[in-house]
This record gives C-alpha cells, structure tokens and sequence, in this order.
C-alpha cells in the first residue's frame, strides 16, 4: 500500500489462512484469489495483525455471522484496531459513536428507526434529479478535455454532494468533507493522529449545525433528528451528532468507491458498456451485479460473550470481519462468481450486508449508481483506461478506486 | 399467480421494489409488502420470479402458481 493513504509496510504473508493481512497490497489490489483458495483451505481464516481477527469468506459463513447479534457486537465496527503503542493517551482510538451503525439492541433499534424514512425508495428518489443535475455539471467540467480521473474527477465528487444535500448543510464543504472521511475510514485506519483530528472536525462541525438549528430550525434532516422523540424524550445533541457523523462517513467513502469500480469495470470491458450504452434499461440490474463484483465495505463486529462458530471457539474481544465482498464471491452462491454478467438473473448479493444492520443508505447508494452511471454512460459512451496510466486501490475497510486515468 | 412477502424475513434491502414496483409496496422504514393481495397481473410473473430470485431473505414466496 502505498504511503499517499498512510498504511505502513507490513511483513510479506506466507499463509493467509492464519496470518491474513487485508492492508497487504496483494489484498487491497485483487483479493479475489487469496478468498477462493481459502475457501477451498480454510473458509475462515485468522491474524493475529492489527488486533487479531476472523475472516469468514463463504457467503453462508458471512451471513450467519452477521445474524449473531448479540454475541457480535457492533460495538466497534471499525475493521482493524492499531498496535498498542500507536494508542494515544488522549483515547484517539476510543469506541465510535456513530449510532445505530455502532450501537446493539435496545439503542440500534430505535436509533435506526430514526433514520430510516429518510431513505426510503421514495424519500431517496426525491434527491434524484439533484444528483443528476450534479452529475452533468461535473461532467460539462471534463468533457471538452478528453480525459477524466473518474475516481477523483467523478466518483469522488458525487456522494459529498447529495449526502450534503441531504442532511441540509453547505455543499460548498464537499471537498472537506471527502478528507475528513478518508481521515477516518482510509488514511486513519492505521494513523490513530490523522483519525482523531479528522473525527474532531466532523463532531465539531456538526456540534456547531445542531447550535445553529436550535436557534433556526431549518426542513432538513439535522432539523428532523432534532424535533424527534423516543419514549417522549428529544435525542441528545451527541446522539444526533453520532448519527450526523455515520451518514457523512458511511455516505460518502463507500460509494464513490462503487461508482470509481463500475466505471473501472466499464472501461475495461468495453461489451458491457456497449450494451449498457444501447439498453441504458440494464442499468440497474447492471448496478445490482457490480456491487455484487466489487462490493466495497467490510465491516467487523467484535465477540461480546464466549462463543463457537461451526466448533471454532471465539473469545471475548476478538473480532470478527463481515466479508460480504468475500461471501459474494462465493461459487457456492453464485454461478461464475468471477464473472460479471450484467444480465444475472438470480443475485442474492449482499454488498449491502444482511441482518438488523443492513446498510441503511442501500436506496440511496443505489440511486446515485444509477444515475451517475446513466449520465455518465449517456454523454460519454465511449471511454477506455488511459494506457500507461496508473489505476490504485484504496482498501481495508472500504475498497475502489482512487485514481483512475480514463480517456475519451 | 399470488405471491407473499414474509415480514418476519424481510430486511428491507428492497431489491423486490426495484425490481417490480407495481407487485410491492414499500412502508417508510424499507420493508415490503406484497401489492394487489399478492394477485401477480397476468404477463408480470417473469417479474415476480425475478424477485424472488433477488431476494437475499429468501422472504417473498409463491402461494398459488
């Protein structure tokens, strides 16, 4: 991995299936191999890197332990824990709040209840013609050109926006916006210094949209949170804050990085945009595939209280990585699981993962593909990777593209 | 064709919806019901096996071919 996203260099692994290591180049840049052998060998393989961990990498194992609440916890969803000697004394690396992705039952019951209208199919398509006008703006910026980073230019660009658009604050902030996220989800990961400071300004800044509300509620999602009751008690500020922060997080790393991976995979297979450029109607079983193909986000849980999985001891404390892009990779699941065909008829995916956490965002996630794709597709049906250009990975706990050289 | 969507089961990933908005409704926390009774208009039951072969719960069924 290289040192733009901060991730040290680790030993070289000789053996996934007991010293695995998913910030291991060969893992962040094609991981698809290392989980067919161990499925064959070992289909749920151990590290004791970056904490220690599980990783189960058959779509049944993934989906049963993602139904094991509550003995895995959401407590801590973040993928990897640092080495005890990059541990502050501040606590940078103390629990997330970012509820109801971090919290069990009782608390994630009514904590994603709260969120959940606002991405309903019907809320989500609301924001639709919002990205499809930002989709063409950023487009009409390249188009003259010739080229395009359809990672940064693009992708990157997309989520930022509507999820700003969404909770009602200034659009103008995406860019910083975008690097606190990878503060937190890509260049924190393994820098608890990076993660810390980049989680104060996300809780600051929104620390200081609730103040603002509380003297001019406005109709947006912040207000909405605001004005809610559970059991006749308001929420408390740092309640909305945390879930504030989960939307922005989660909103905006994983899907830039499953748009940057269709249009990597589209301009690589030139068939399969040629089809979708003539039948733009395959679009969205297209999108359902390639979330299934290059499904982005990892999350983990980690073992509240002694328990077995298939004879296998887990203690209390380990962790447990949810390999849903694993699991929909699995030839058990899927026909030719390495293939994507646009066209699959029968895609029991779980990219957005399964169980009483299945990402909330899942509509809106999928509107943005759709469009950015559609619009994309529909001004520039003609596109290929840039040759001799450099295409990286970002991986870990999100994965997809962070640069992206195409041309036109 | 008559259909149903078994609510103990659905997670709200609703891939049905997308899939077939006319067969299912949608409440405002994502989860699915089936629309019409369940009653699949003829020429939509390619649609509704789509569905089901879409669906990660394994929670919509048909009742009645």
């Amino acid at each position: 991995m290289s040192d733009e996203v901060g991730v040290p260099s680790t030993p070289p692994v000789d053996d996934w299936a007991s010293d695995y290591d998913i910030f291991d180049a060969d893992y962040i840049n094609d991981p698809y191999p290392i989980w067919a052998d161990l499925r064959g060998e070992c289909p749920v393989a151990t590290t004791e890197r970056w904490g220690g961990s599980f990783l189960p990498t058959r779509y049944e194992d993934v989906v049963e332990m993602a139904r094991m609440v509550p003995s895995l916890s959401s407590a801590d969803p973040i993928v990897v824990r640092p080495p005890d000697d990059q541990i502050d004394a501040s606590g940078a690396y103390h629990t997330v709040n970012a509820p109801p992705i971090s919290a069990d039952p009782p608390v994630h019951t009514w904590s994603r209840r709260l969120i959940l209208p606002a991405f309903s199919p019907k809320a989500t398509a609301k924001h639709e013609p919002y990205t499809r006008e930002l989709c063409n703006k950023l487009i009409d910026d390249f188009i003259e050109t010739g080229q395009v980073d359809g990672a940064q230019d693009y992708a990157q660009q997309i989520p930022p926006r509507v999820i700003a658009h969404l909770l009602g604050v200034d659009e103008g902030k995406a860019d910083e916006f975008t690097e606190w996220v990878r503060g937190v989800l890509e260049i924190g990961l393994s820098n608890p210094a990076v993660r810390q400071a980049s989680r104060e300004k996300i809780f600051g800044f929104f620390q200081q949209e609730v103040a603002d509300r509380r003297v001019n509620p406005k109709d947006d999602l912040i207000s909405e949170l605001m004005a809610a009751e559970v059991d006749g008690e308001p929420i408390s500020d740092n309640h909305i804050v945390g879930t504030c922060n989960l939307l922005l997080v989660a909103g905006i790393d994983t899907t830039w990085s499953s748009i940057g991976s269709a249009l990597w995979h589209l301009a690589g297979h030139p068939d399969d945009r040629k089809r979708l450029v003539g039948d733009p109607s395959l679009i969205p079983n297209a999108v359902e595939e390639l979330l299934r193909a290059y499904s982005p986000v990892t999350m983990a849980r980690v073992v509240s209280e002694e328990t077995e999985f298939k004879g296998c001891p887990m203690h209390v404390g380990d962790k447990v990585l949810m390999n849903f892009p694993g699991a929909n990779r699995d030839p058990e699941m899927f026909d030719n699981p390495d293939v994507v065909d646009i066209e699959r008829q029968q895609n029991r995916h779980v990219a957005f993962g399964v169980g009483i956490h299945r990402c909330a965002g899942s509509n809106l996630a999928r509107m943005e593909m759709h469009v950015a794709l559609e619009e994309f597709l529909a001004r520039i049906p003609e596109f290929a990777l840039a040759e001799g250009g450099e295409v990286t990975w970002a991986g870990g706990q999100v994965r997809g593209p962070r640069q992206l050289p195409i041309v036109f | 064709m008559r259909i149903v969507v078994d609510s103990e089961k659905c997670e709200g990933h609703n891939r049905c919806y997308s899939i077939a908005p006319e067969l299912f409704d949608v409440d405002d926390y994502g989860y699915a019901t089936e629309a019409n009774g369940g009653v699949v208009p003829e020429g939509m039951e390619d649609k509704a096996r789509l569905a089901i072969d879409n669906c990660p719960e394994y929670a919509i069924t048909i009742v009645e071919e």
